[in-house]
């Protein structure tokens, strides 16, 4: 059975008439420790949902599924209560700004020990050395002083890794990983993505992986999903994905990487915008900036075709000889 | 000489890089400005004043000295040894009720501002977390209060409720009560979208615990000013209110009242009301210097 089970996810938000849809038909599935990557540029709604399986939108956003199971329960049926007795200790998440998402008030000490405090208590002295330990875990050297530093006094690299710390305070068995890298260095992300990389294997963690960043994503997650504009785009397993991509936004996001346009003039940016909430195509989201659009993909919306594990929403999927060439892969 | 300079500041200069704790880093900007340690200084010694009153009052605050009636400070002519700052209409010493005064006014600025943040933190905290009707039903309220003049309003207050040293506190709280639920809501509403708090929700806390011990503390910095600040209007809205006769009610020894008392005698014995005014002058200027070295110290945009 799988961790997580997630069958038509809808997000909207604004009135009824003219909804804003943030998500649309959204299937996701995730086995206890595997690595699920969640790909798309900005507002394709890769925030918005993982906030909704979390249930922690704001009660203005209208979230419906067909199925929102974690661990074979029903997350719907569950009542606010035992939904929020489940976040930080079965599911928990590491945020993209590592000094936005510490209280500025309190010492990492507090954090860690209030956290776990709140998660199964203990006396003090005990909690302290827990706290300790998960420091230890995440690799943060003369972990005693750090417990008495406070969040403004420490570099972006250790601020994201007390914030693992956090989240794994509770044992989570599911992590959810929000752009983990994006606000630091290019050094320290490397030794961030080892240090999560380790605990998900360690731990069994299932772990989605939300980012833009493509090479993360190749390098860390087992599956990738590629989400534009709220709608899965295409789903497949790394590397075929990145090998081989069948729907032309996949094409199109690894034609802009910097790293297949060595020697080029410019970047091979996608040109347009994803589709704004009031002009959103009834046939294909991704048709008028498709490169291979054609009649049909401006007239119908087409459906997800293929295997759960390697499935694109495309007319016209990509065959090895329309794809343009790309350079090594990084 | 410069040369000795760069040596001797050297050594000094290797603990300044070491991470501070929050404490140490509040002193340092709060002791380099000279009013607010001044504020600070004559605020300590006030609140002595309060704190030992009886064993340093060299009289009883009541007893009147029938032989000794209006007599100078001991500096002019016509003194009476006895009493240091000299005595009012009916021969009470004027040091002693200047020191039990302290006592009065101290209390009673504690206790309204006690009685103001409690309740306005509580409201702007549900106000602002809670959003929606409540929220809007709060703050139109405090509107409301707010647009009325603050004395009128405590002389209102006090019209309904009566004339007493109780009431006066009560009135004087309800007075400042808007401004401390406004700047909570505000504070809480450019809080409560910070990442922290999502993280928080995330780790599994629930409203309570998101109020009052995430949001809330990284809200007080504000309200510590906020409430320093008060404390000076708060002593002086109560001193007006006993100028007109409104709060503590005679014989206490309470700085506004004395003040109105000898009104009379201002040609003859101007030090009968003038020290009274002298003392509130010298409180509400000591917890305004308080205050603002205080917003210097904790102010957000030097927090980080």
């Amino acid at each position: 059975m799988s961790l997580l089970e997630v069958r038509n996810l809808t997000v909207q938000f604004g009135p009824r008439e003219r909804p804003v849809i943030a998500v649309e038909g959204l299937d996701l599935e995730l086995d206890a420790g595997e690595v699920l990557g969640l790909v798309g540029e900005s507002g394709s709604g890769k925030s918005v949902a993982s906030l909704a399986l979390m249930g922690l939108l704001a009660p203005q956003a209208r979230v419906s599924a067909d199925v929102m199971r974690y661990d074979g329960r029903d997350l719907q049926a569950l009542s606010a209560r035992e939904r929020r007795a489940l976040l930080g200790r079965e599911i928990a998440m590491v945020f993209q700004d590592p000094h936005a998402s510490l209280d500025p008030c309190f010492s990492v000490g507090d954090q860690l020990m209030e956290t776990l405090a709140a998660h199964h208590g203990g006396p003090r002295a005990k909690l302290r050395e827990q706290a300790l330990d998960l420091l230890r875990q995440v690799e943060i050297p003369d972990p005693e002083a750090r417990l008495k530093a406070y969040p403004h006094q420490l570099s972006g690299g250790m601020s994201q890794r007390v914030g693992i710390a956090l989240a794994i305070a509770g044992n989570a068995r599911l992590l959810i990983a929000d752009e983990p890298t994006t606000a630091l260095d290019v050094t320290v992300q490397a030794q961030i993505v080892a240090l999560l990389l380790r605990l998900q294997r360690e731990r069994g963690m299932g772990l989605i992986l939300i980012s833009h960043d493509l090479a993360l994503v190749s390098q860390l997650a087992h599956r990738v999903l590629v989400l534009y504009a709220g709608q899965e785009m295409e789903q497949g397993p790394v590397p075929a994905l990145f090998e081989a991509p069948r729907h032309p936004y996949t094409e199109a996001l690894l034609r802009a990487l910097p790293e297949h346009n060595r020697g080029a003039a410019r970047l091979q940016a996608l040109p347009g915008n994803v589709p704004a909430a009031d002009a959103r195509p009834a046939a294909c989201l991704f048709s008028p900036r498709c490169p291979h659009a054609q009649a049909r993909c401006h007239a119908e919306r087409p459906a997800l075709e293929g295997p759960g594990d390697a499935r694109v929403r495309c007319f016209f999927p990509l065959a090895d000889a329309q794809r343009h060439p790309l350079g090594a892969p990084a | 000489m410069p040369a000795d300079n760069l040596a001797s500041s050297a050594p000094k200069l290797a603990p300044d890089l070491a991470p501070v704790s929050p404490g140490t880093a509040f002193w340092r900007v709060f002791s380099a400005n000279r009013g607010a340690v001044a504020g600070l200084v004559i605020a300590v010694l006030l609140i002595a004043c309060a704190l030992f009153a009886p064993s340093l009052a060299p009289h009883s605050p009541l007893e009147q000295y029938r032989d000794a009636v209006l007599k100078p400070p001991a500096w002019m002519q016509g003194s009476d040894p006895r009493f240091l700052l000299g005595t009012d209409p009916v021969g009470r010493d004027l040091l002693s009720r200047l020191i039990f005064g302290a006592r009065l006014s101290l209390g009673l600025g504690l206790v309204s501002v006690t009685l103001s943040l409690a309740f306005g933190v509580l409201l702007g905290l549900l106000a602002g977390y809670a959003r929606g009707w409540g929220d809007a039903l709060v703050m139109r309220i405090a509107d409301v209060l707010i647009a009325l003049p603050a004395l009128l309003l405590a002389i209102a207050v006090v019209a309904v409720i009566g004339p007493s040293l109780v009431n006066t506190m009560i009135a004087v709280a309800i007075v400042m009560l808007p401004h401390y639920v406004r700047l909570t809501r505000a504070t809480v509403l450019q809080e409560r979208e910070r990442e922290y708090v999502l993280a928080s929700r995330i780790a599994g806390a629930g409203p309570l615990r998101l109020m009052f011990s995430v949001i809330l503390p990284n809200c007080a910095a504000p309200l510590i000013v906020q409430a320093t600040l008060g404390f000076s209007t708060a002593i002086l809205d109560a001193a007006a209110l006993g100028f007109l006769g409104l709060g503590a009610q005679p014989p206490a020894a309470e700085w506004g009242a004395m003040l109105a008392g000898a009104l009379e005698f201002i040609e003859t014995a101007w030090w009968v009301s003038s020290l009274p005014g002298l003392a509130i002058f010298l409180t509400v200027l000591a917890f305004n210097l308080l205050g603002d070295g205080l917003r210097d110290a904790l102010d957000p945009r030097l927090r980080q």
